[in-house]
């Protein structure tokens, strides 16, 4: 019961952070895709950076693990890329449609009930995409660092320069 | 459009912010941030109220067993975190077609619904597929600069720009 608690808090944070930050409407979101507007990019990242820096002082502390996801290639390349697709159609990701849903864009709710369509599919080709797919590259969990046999406080810097380098041209390119 | 972004904060700021909120949630919880998994539980619920043993039966909902859990109360916290801030912003607005579709594709309804729909459906696969959404093997993954992860966002984003072209940029006019 706390679980769910801590869940929907949490929910309700990330979910009033996105609509100030204005990245959960379709046309910011067809915006980034045609890279005419970066506002949801620059949302991530800076989302990301503070993160990263945040739960790897955490990990160091022995406060939390991390929970990554294995390295399958043959299903992050060809699923990031239909994702890409229904993404660019859609216009909306799986979460912030729920947030656009709650800033009025009701056109979300036929994004929700493909995604639920979808997913019922996806359930039922999981033993045959088991099978292929997700045998393709199957190269188990690792970070960079991890990779590279490198600590992190030498990855986490060197991420942090190149984002905001990439915001700085951002802002001076006017995306 | 300036004026409509008057009450809207900096990405950067809403962006940092949320990557504390991230921070949070793994300190109290050890829960990242995801959002497609939510679609698969709702979908395997719903199932399982037409045909209960079928559902009990099928491996991804063994994996992934239908319930409400902590995500699914984080993805409706997104909805109601969202509404909050819309509303107390007066930046809340019923609105069934995106400024950008409507100038793009005109006023129908249906058109866009059908879209929206089957951009869900191809959405959802490829998230499932590559281990997570913008939500999270783009927040979540590449905070904790897993492989996986920051695969998984190349394909987002090379699969949705190519969609976004293809849909928006005809005879190499930009509308």
């Amino acid at each position: 019961m706390n679980m769910l608690l801590y869940g929907l808090i949490t929910g309700v944070l990330f979910g009033f952070l996105l609509q100030k930050g204005r990245v959960l409407r379709y046309d910011k979101q067809l915006g980034a895709l045609r890279l005419l507007d970066m506002t949801i990019v620059k949302f991530m990242f800076s989302a990301i950076l503070v993160g990263m820096v945040g739960v790897y002082l955490l990990k160091d502390l022995g406060l939390v693990e991390l929970s990554v996801r294995p390295i399958i290639l043959g299903g992050s390349i060809l699923g990031g890329l239909i994702f890409g697709v229904g993404w660019g159609l859609l216009g909306y990701c799986p979460g912030t449609q729920l947030g656009a849903l709650g800033e009025g864009r009701w056109d979300a709710l036929w994004g929700i009930l493909g995604m639920m369509v979808g997913a019922a599919l996806f359930v039922e080709a999981y033993p045959a995409l088991k099978k292929t797919v997700l045998t393709w590259g199957d190269f188990g969990k690792a970070t960079l660092p991890q990779a590279l046999g490198l600590n992190h406080w030498f990855i986490i810097p060197l991420f942090v320069v190149a984002v905001l380098a990439l915001f700085r041209w951002l802002e001076r390119k006017k995306l | 459009m300036k004026l409509k972004e008057e009450n809207g904060w900096s990405p950067y700021l809403a962006g940092a912010l949320s990557g504390l909120v991230v921070i949070m949630s793994v300190w109290a919880t050890g829960r990242f941030f995801g959002a497609t998994t939510t679609f698969v539980r709702s979908a395997g619920m719903l199932e399982k109220l037409f045909a209960p043993e079928r559902v009990d039966r099928l491996a991804y909902f063994v994996k992934y067993v239908p319930k409400i859990d902590w995500q699914w109360m984080f993805v409706i916290g997104i909805l109601i975190g969202s509404l909050l801030a819309a509303v107390t912003s007066g930046s809340f607005r019923w609105q069934a077609l995106p400024d950008m579709w409507k100038k793009r594709f005109g006023s129908s309804l249906i058109k866009r619904a059908v879209v929206a729909f089957i951009g869900g459906v191809i959405a959802i696969f490829g998230a499932r597929l590559a281990g997570g959404c913008p939500s999270g093997q783009g927040l979540s993954g590449s905070l904790q600069l897993s492989i996986s992860g920051l695969i998984a966002v190349v394909g987002f984003f090379a699969g949705g720009v190519v969609t976004a072209r293809l849909l928006y940029d005809r005879g190499g006019e930009r509308k």
